[in-house]
């Protein structure tokens, strides 16, 4: 008998990844929320070396890092295939999910936390890092082809949060004009099933990112809690 | 069908390019080395790889890979019929995948970040920071070998490549600072470990000797206090 649990928070993009996946496979899983200023002593005895969600438990097998996680869900349970059979597909896919981890996360990230003056050089990188994964989605209706893929589930955060998190602010970041293959990925990736049925509630995210950066200051402690969680990864090698 | 058309884009120091050279030579596959000038790129690079001008790139046939740990695993991958490189167990891929991105995103970082430390406060810092990091290699080790020779068991596996392609900057590091990373006294295993990983036929000859790379680090550190100075 599988037992499969996650430890999650619920506004958390990584933890969303893990979700998606779980989703597209049909495993039944126990969904765990911890509250991030008071980590239980379960999520510091399963990841003792980052203290960090997501953690994913298999039969009692803790499981940490969310892109480890994928790979580990996609290689354990075997239908509905997140990453492509041929190596040379499985290698692009695994390139461009680290492009979006490692370089269009952060940027989006820091967009959200600029000060006025930070906005428009931030905002500039962010353009950049959308415009490189535009052109790679190009004709195609997802990043991993007529379904869903690993690529996509982890730009989750492109395809919902960040939509919903940049109106609230008034940012003008991701533009249907400037990237109107992103956007339209976006819906659809949004509409999907197995995102769906995870999808932190739009009106929860609004009240939880307070307008920002126009001079006025955010809930501190919130914003101390989100960027213990989500200090920008370390760049590419 | 695996084809021979094979080219790797590198340069002989740098512990990535490193990496996919153990892969390639683990799995006896030919290859053509094409050494790259990072400070001049050649047209063939940027064309490889546009997304990050950067090496290693792999050219199989007329297919670029990029990025070290996605090459070595493609090259597990593709020549499957050759010695495994990630364990066959998905919970021992997953540890083994989990330390590599830690000593990527975490513990090299700290070498990176010690090329401009300004003050003996922050170098003896940061010195600290990699050595805790060597006693956590030392437990997973120990953990991960289950008392064979390798991280990856009876032969040379992933977190092998990983970790031990930066054995000769470990060393020439230790010249820099004065301090002896792997001391027997405090992570044997390693040390026996790090012995018979770079006297392995597929690795050795692959990092260019120690006195080399300390010259190299010569040059990194002075074009880091130059930019500094700026």
């Amino acid at each position: 008998m599988e037992e499969v649990k996650l430890f999650g928070y619920w506004v958390s993009p990584f933890c969303r990844s893990v979700e998606i996946a779980l989703n597209i496979k049909g495993i039944q899983y126990e969904y765990i929320e911890e509250d991030l200023t008071n980590k239980s002593p379960q999520l510091l005895q399963y990841n003792p070396v980052y203290k960090k969600i997501p953690v994913l438990l298999h039969n009692g097998k803790p499981i940490v890092e969310s892109m480890v996680i994928l790979e580990y869900i996609d290689e354990t349970w075997k239908n509905n295939p997140i990453l492509p059979e041929d190596p040379f597909e499985k290698a692009r896919a695994r390139f461009w999910a680290n492009f979006v981890d490692q370089k269009c996360f952060p940027a989006l990230w820091k967009t959200i936390w600029s000060t006025s003056e930070q906005y428009e050089q931030n905002k500039a990188e962010a353009l950049e890092r959308l415009k490189v994964l535009e052109n790679e989605l190009g004709g195609k209706r997802f990043f991993g082809g007529d379904s869903i893929g690993m690529v996509d589930i982890v730009a989750n955060f492109i395809g919902f949060s960040f939509r919903t998190i940049q109106e609230a602010l008034k940012l003008d970041v991701f533009t249907e004009d400037n990237f109107p293959k992103l956007w339209e990925w976006a819906e659809n990736f949004a509409n999907c099933s197995p995102v769906k049925k995870c999808l932190p509630p739009q009106d929860k995210l609004i009240a939880n990112f307070p307008p920002a950066y126009m001079g006025k200051t955010l809930v501190s402690s919130f914003q101390s809690r989100l960027q213990l969680q989500f200090h920008p990864p370390a760049a590419a090698k | 069908m695996p084809t021979n058309d094979v080219k790797l884009l590198g340069a002989p120091a740098s512990q990535y390019v490193n990496r996919v050279q153990f892969a390639l030579n683990l799995k006896s596959i030919d290859y053509e080395f094409i050494p790259q000038n990072m400070r001049e790129k050649s047209e063939l690079l940027l064309k490889s790889n546009p997304v990050h001008k950067n090496i290693p790139v792999l050219l199989h046939g007329d297919k670029p890979i990029c990025d070290s740990l996605v090459i070595v695993q493609y090259i597990d991958e593709f020549w499957f019929d050759g010695p495994s490189i990630l364990p066959s167990d998905p919970y021992d891929r997953a540890i083994a995948r989990f330390w590599a991105a830690y000593i990527d995103d975490k513990w090299i970082p700290f070498f990176k970040e010690l090329t401009t430390a300004k003050d003996e406060e922050s170098k003896t810092a940061l010195v600290e920071k990699i050595l805790e990091g060597l006693k956590l290699f030392e437990d997973v080790f120990v953990k991960a070998s289950k008392g064979k020779c390798f991280f990856g068991g009876e032969t040379i596996g992933f977190l092998d490549i990983v970790l031990g392609c930066y054995l000769g900057w470990l060393k020439a590091w230790g010249i820099q600072l004065d301090v002896n990373f792997l001391d027997e006294s405090k992570t044997p295993a390693l040390v026996g470990w790090a012995e018979r990983f770079s006297s392995d036929k597929a690795i050795h000859g692959i990092i260019p000797e120690t006195e080399e790379l300390f010259r190299i680090l010569q040059i990194i550190l002075a074009r880091a206090a130059d930019a500094a100075s700026k």
